[in-house]
């Protein structure tokens, strides 16, 4: 991907110390551009919430962060080096996922693959290592069914098993691609005030994509909106109004707030069912 | 022919004592598959790709007819029928929906080459037959060492690809985010299936590989969820079965296969019980602890 230098110093100063910092970044699949000309810093511990309707590239963004796919233009930098594959600054929990029934893995197990899985060889596991993967079931509150078999666990079990996995490298930033979705309200609020302490206790910058907002609305600093090839930041108070997303789909949209949440009405596409499947469904 | 003479060609332990030497290669090869089975069987769990072994068996199946055919090294052409047939999938459809189809449209094309090729061989009839149903117990030393080779190649490139290739095959989003290359150890893993199948049917048959290739992990992962445990269950599991079917096949006249597949069989539904009961009873590793509402 083309290196440009920041177009000037106040943003490379602001660049230096985020724990995300993405410049003039364009992403495009063939003619269908997602978003053009983006420019993001999330600083430590800040709680950014990534919303739109399918196919705006919210999943291409944490592609992008993880390395896994490159921008058209721009650059896009993860604690001050350039996004690679597989770095250790970068816990990622994806969408819930069940796991076969005679999956031959305990949830200690899986944990165990967060911290080691990448690594050649088989592990011939030593006491330091138990105590890690202990320390991290107590820290999602999964030490009662650390030896349970993974498909026996219920989505939101397994989803905290993934906050465990993606915890394990102590990481900068935290990537979340619905890790909401499919769960009942109470395993919710478990899975997101977790997400949250972490970024309290670590200093964590958390990067949440999700379709509804309302389950994390007590904790989203800032909010990246992507609709119609275009971007907003900024906080949820001046993102989700009606008149900003009005603009963005180019149709008359409604945003409500009643006691702390937000309803948005009239929405082209139908952004916030529940099984939403692969979203993007680019890759 | 009344019941006693079928029990006494099933099982006839004349002369065991002197018979035993004869089979002293089917055993070292017997337990050198049993490793390999026992081993590669967990991960075929994990990947769910029962269906594919099948399909590579058939074609290993095909290569091993050619060889058979033109007169060349039987395990060498069985060898090449599976590789190919292995990368192949490895190569083609990542879901298992796509791979199905591809596995559905290869597995009757190379059984049917398979038997054009020893329709057309004009050799004895029990080497053709050994192919799909098992050999009777007899493994030439030249075998055997090619045997031992490729399972070594196997067991070794199996235990340095082992953690990565258990967490791409357990939990391949979060893998690839980490950046194993879940792709190349996909294919990898193929190629050791493909010679990991091509070993099993010179003892057991293309027919018959399942019994040791899926049977002994499937059976021990209804036992334990501990991955150590399940690959050690499995190996003995597979071990058992190979082992017992030859010293049982030693004095009757009918092909080692049945023996290795029921004694397979036995085991997996001695461990189906196993698991039922201990699921009835609740002992699946939960702790009575409450789980907390919230993190702290």
């Amino acid at each position: 991907m083309p290196a440009t230098e920041p177009p000037n110093r106040q943003a490379a100063a602001a660049a230096a110390g985020s724990a995300i910092a993405l410049t003039d970044a364009t992403l495009a699949y063939g003619d269908r551009v997602l978003w053009r000309d983006l420019d993001l810093q999330v600083r430590p511990g800040e709680f950014l919430a990534v919303l739109g309707p399918n196919g705006s590239g919210k999943t291409s963004l944490l592609r992008v962060l993880l390395g896994l796919q490159a921008l058209n233009s721009g650059t896009a930098r993860i604690a001050g080096h350039a996004v690679r594959r597989g770095s250790r600054d970068i816990g990622y929990i994806p969408q819930q996922k069940a796991f076969r029934a005679g999956s031959p893995l305990r949830a200690r197990d899986l944990v165990g693959l967060g911290l080691d899985g990448h690594r050649w060889g088989f592990r011939l596991s030593g006491r330091p290592f138990r105590k890690r993967v202990d320390e991290l079931l107590d820290l999602v509150g999964a030490s009662a069914y650390a030896d349970v078999p993974v498909g026996l666990l219920s989505g939101g079990e397994q989803q905290r098993l993934r906050a465990a996995q993606a915890l394990a490298t102590d990481p900068k930033v935290l990537l979340c691609d619905e890790p909401l979705l499919s769960l009942d309200l109470h395993h919710q609020q478990a899975v997101s005030s977790l997400i949250d302490g972490q970024r309290r206790r670590k200093n964590t910058a958390v990067v949440f994509v999700t379709h509804e907002i309302n389950p994390i609305i007590d904790y989203v600093d800032r909010v990246l909106y992507l609709a119609g090839g275009q971007f907003r930041v900024g906080t949820p108070e001046e993102v989700m109004t009606t008149a900003v997303l009005s603009d963005m789909y180019g149709t008359q949209v409604k945003v409500i707030r009643n006691e702390g949440r937000l309803v948005v009405v009239g929405l082209p596409d139908a952004t916030t069912h529940e099984h939403g499947g692969h979203e993007d469904g680019e890759d | 022919m009344d019941l006693n003479e079928v029990f006494v060609a099933i099982f006839n332990f004349e002369d065991y004592g002197q018979l035993l030497p004869l089979v002293t290669n089917s055993l070292i090869a017997g337990v050198a598959l049993g490793l390999v089975g026992g081993l590669i069987g967990t991960f075929v769990m994990l990947r769910d790709l029962a269906f594919a072994v099948h399909g590579i068996a058939e074609l290993s199946f095909a290569g091993a007819a050619f060889a058979l055919l033109i007169g060349t090294n039987v395990v060498f052409g069985s060898l090449v029928g599976s590789v190919v047939a292995a990368v192949i999938l490895g190569l083609m459809g990542k879901r298992a929906r796509d791979r199905n189809s591809s596995i559905g449209v290869m597995m009757p094309f190379g059984l049917g080459l398979g038997i054009l090729f020893l329709s057309l061989y004009e050799g004895r009839s029990a080497n053709k037959f050994g192919l799909l149903t098992g050999q009777i117990v007899s493994v030439d030393t030249v075998q055997v060492n090619l045997m031992l080779v490729c399972s070594a190649v196997v067991i070794i490139a199996l235990l340095a690809i082992w953690r990565p290739l258990t967490f791409a095959s357990a939990d391949p989003d979060l893998a690839v985010a980490r950046g194993v290359p879940v792709g190349k150890l996909s294919v990898a893993f193929m190629v050791l299936l493909g010679l990991a199948v091509a070993l099993s049917i010179q003892i057991v048959g293309a027919l018959l590989v399942l019994a040791l290739v899926i049977t002994p992990a499937a059976a021990a992962m209804r036992v334990t969820a501990s991955p150590r445990l399940v690959v050690l269950l499995s190996v003995v599991f597979a071990t058992t079965a190979m082992v017992g079917g030859i010293l049982l096949a030693l004095g009757g006249r009918i092909p080692i296969s049945p023996y290795v597949t029921t004694l397979s069989f036995l085991i997996y539904v001695v461990c189906r019980l196993v698991g039922a009961w201990r699921t009835k009873h609740g002992r699946v590793g939960r702790t009575a602890l409450p789980v907390p509402a919230t993190a702290p």
